[in-house]
């Protein structure tokens, strides 16, 4: 086994994901990183490349293709195993709850490969993160914008002031147990009703 | 309540399953059934493999497949169950079926007509020393890719030389087909209607007209949580067997079809989902029509028992195909990899009606037949194949012979 890094293939619909592991292997010293993103001739591609290792993200309806096109090129020269000793179940669940997998070719060492799918379970994880916290974001700012709704309209209705109108808000809130979001919901959705959907 | 996490694929062979959920079968028996949707075959055998499923819908040849060490990440499986017989399709693209046409066919669903016509067109190609067909099949351990071969093969094509076989996820097939990227495909529904019903393609012939009464989809169970928790499995059986006479019932056809249809399950018109229920998913004619068997049966004539023939008859194709060498010993570890004692000792106490053997000569049943049975009559068949060989598990050592050397 030469000491070169192995060269490694990222299979990734998602682009931007992909990029955040190719930067991470590309810091960890390896050179030879290609990502695939369009799915069509990847086989073709693959077989072009022939990598030792290649990265794939388990949304991916194309997994079975790929196992099958490198199941077959073992018959020619590139025997091909599953990333992991099977022993190493944790490894494998921590993959899977990560929602990535990987290939490698037969004879590679164990501890280069580990970084490789240790790298990739960190960046998916971490870019799962992102994702949530962007949807949180998101939801923080929706929920602000109907409570902001929902006081105007208590403060037009009610001639308060809007320190006043949230704290309606709030009371009501706490008095049915719900949260303030809820509230702010449940009026602007009535305003909406009876106003047909004029704001 | 007895939590179980299954996997499935979005096909209509998943029915007994969401319904033993939807319909609360699986609650009935004290079982919280969770279903997991999944893109992939290999994402069902991974979970399976590391315990986050306890059981999953599978391609029949699967648990055989693993147990035998032929796909990466093998893990001991069990199939107690089959989740139906039929419900695959042969799809071909509107030019081939033209070609076909032009050629004398008539669209008959006959496989060996079928058959017959589709080789005159692989014969065209040769002489004309023009690409070979690419045909689509969602795996190389599935009954898809078995049957297609089996039925290419008796018509004198040969799978490996005369055509290209490719692998396609299910969902994916119809816009393969329309790509050019394949010109048809062997896959279970609702993926042949939706082809048809988009206009990119007609169906040609059904795996019940290649095989009738033939495995499919099976319940796979990992063998080690089957072997320590044998009163939840037993519970889960009754619960799907009892799913599986309702969605056999033809008045809850329409019911089905809009439980299926819903976004967590198949996301599709049900519509699509119907074609395979009640026949309608060619826009010609009713696939039914040229056979005394349904499309897709989810619980007559036996449908849901693990027969070790059917294990036996994947394991000779395995061996066909060239994905291991026949021996005594790997013969055994595929026929235990189904397993009827399971299923009959879950099932004993209720009114299912059980074979009362654990396998069966494969076309020797020419027509419906009352059969011996553990309790009430049990019918069977016809369950032969198109070519009328038959397949004798006991002579297992000369039908693989035979067909290796064809």
């Amino acid at each position: 086994m030469s000491s070169r890094m192995p060269s490694v293939v990222i299979v990734d619909e998602n682009a931007a994901r992909a990029s955040i592991i190719e930067a991470g292997l590309i810091a960890a010293g390896h050179e030879h990183v290609t990502i695939i993103n369009d799915m069509t001739g990847i086989v073709a591609k693959i077989t072009e490349i022939a990598p030792d290792v290649v990265v794939i993200d388990l949304q991916n309806p194309n997994r079975d293709m790929l196992e099958d096109a490198l199941q077959l090129s073992r018959a020619v020269k590139r025997p091909v195993a599953m990333f992991v000793d099977k022993s190493d179940n944790e490894m494998m669940q921590s993959a899977i709850d990560a929602g990535v997998s990987a290939y490698v070719i037969d004879g590679l060492r164990q501890d280069r490969v580990k970084a490789i799918l240790d790298m990739a379970v960190s960046r998916f994880n971490a870019f799962s993160k992102l994702e949530r916290e962007l949807e949180e974001a998101k939801t923080a700012l929706e929920n602000r914008n109907v409570i902001d709704q929902a006081k105007r309209l208590i403060m037009a209705s009610r001639s308060v002031s809007e320190d006043e109108a949230y704290k309606l808000l709030r009371k009501t809130a706490m008095n049915q147990n719900r949260k303030i979001v809820e509230v702010a919901e449940s009026l602007v959705l009535s305003a909406n009703l009876l106003d047909g959907g004029q704001l | 309540m007895i939590e179980i996490n299954s996997g499935f694929i979005p096909l209509t062979d998943a029915a007994i399953l969401i319904v033993a959920k939807e319909m609360g079968f699986a609650e009935e028996q004290g079982i919280a059934l969770n279903l997991l949707r999944e893109t992939s075959w290999a994402n069902i055998r991974d979970r399976l493999a590391v315990g986050q499923f306890e059981v999953a819908h599978c391609l029949a040849p699967m648990p055989i497949a693993s147990n035998l060490g032929l796909t990466p990440f093998a893990t001991p499986l069990i199939a107690p169950m089959a989740l139906g017989m039929g419900g695959n399709a042969v799809t071909v693209s509107n030019d081939i079926y033209e070609q076909m046409c032009g050629v004398g066919y008539n669209g008959q669903f006959d496989a060996a007509i079928a058959g017959q016509y589709l080789q005159k067109i692989v014969e065209n190609l040769r002489q004309q020393d023009k690409q070979r067909l690419k045909l689509g099949v969602v795996h190389p351990f599935s009954a898809h890719n078995f049957e297609l071969r089996y039925w290419l093969s008796s018509m004198g094509i040969s799978p490996d030389t005369d055509v290209e076989i490719k692998i396609i996820p299910p969902m994916l097939m119809a816009d393969a087909l329309n790509a050019g990227q394949i010109d048809g495909f062997c896959v279970g529904e609702p993926w042949n209607s939706l082809a048809v019903s988009k206009g990119f393609g007609k169906v040609i012939t059904t795996k019940t007209a290649i095989w009738a009464s033939s495995p499919e989809k099976v319940l796979a169970v990992q063998s080690e949580w089957a072997e320590k928790n044998q009163d939840a499995l037993q519970s889960l059986l009754v619960a799907l067997v009892k799913a599986a006479k309702w969605c056999s019932a033809k008045q809850n056809f329409e019911k089905l079809a809009k439980i299926m249809s819903a976004e967590i399950y198949l996301n599709i018109p049900e519509t699509l989902v119907l074609g395979a229920l009640n026949g309608s998913l060619s826009s010609s004619a009713s696939i039914n029509a040229d056979h005394t068997l349904p499309f897709l049966e989810f619980y007559d004539n036996a449908a849901t028992f693990p027969w070790q023939s059917h294990a036996l008859w994947l394991y000779s194709q395995m061996v066909r195909w060239g994905h291991l060498e026949h021996s005594a010993e790997s013969a055994e570890i595929a026929r235990s990899s189904f397993r009827p004692d399971i299923y009959r000792s879950a099932l004993k106490s209720t009114d299912a009606v059980i074979p009362s053997g654990n396998s069966k000569v494969e076309g020797a049943l020419k027509t419906r037949t009352a059969v011996g049975a553990a309790s009430n009559t049990l019918y069977l068949g016809p369950d032969g194949f198109f070519d009328d060989n038959v397949f004798d598990p006991d002579q297992i050592d000369s039908y693989i012979h035979g067909q290796l050397n064809l």
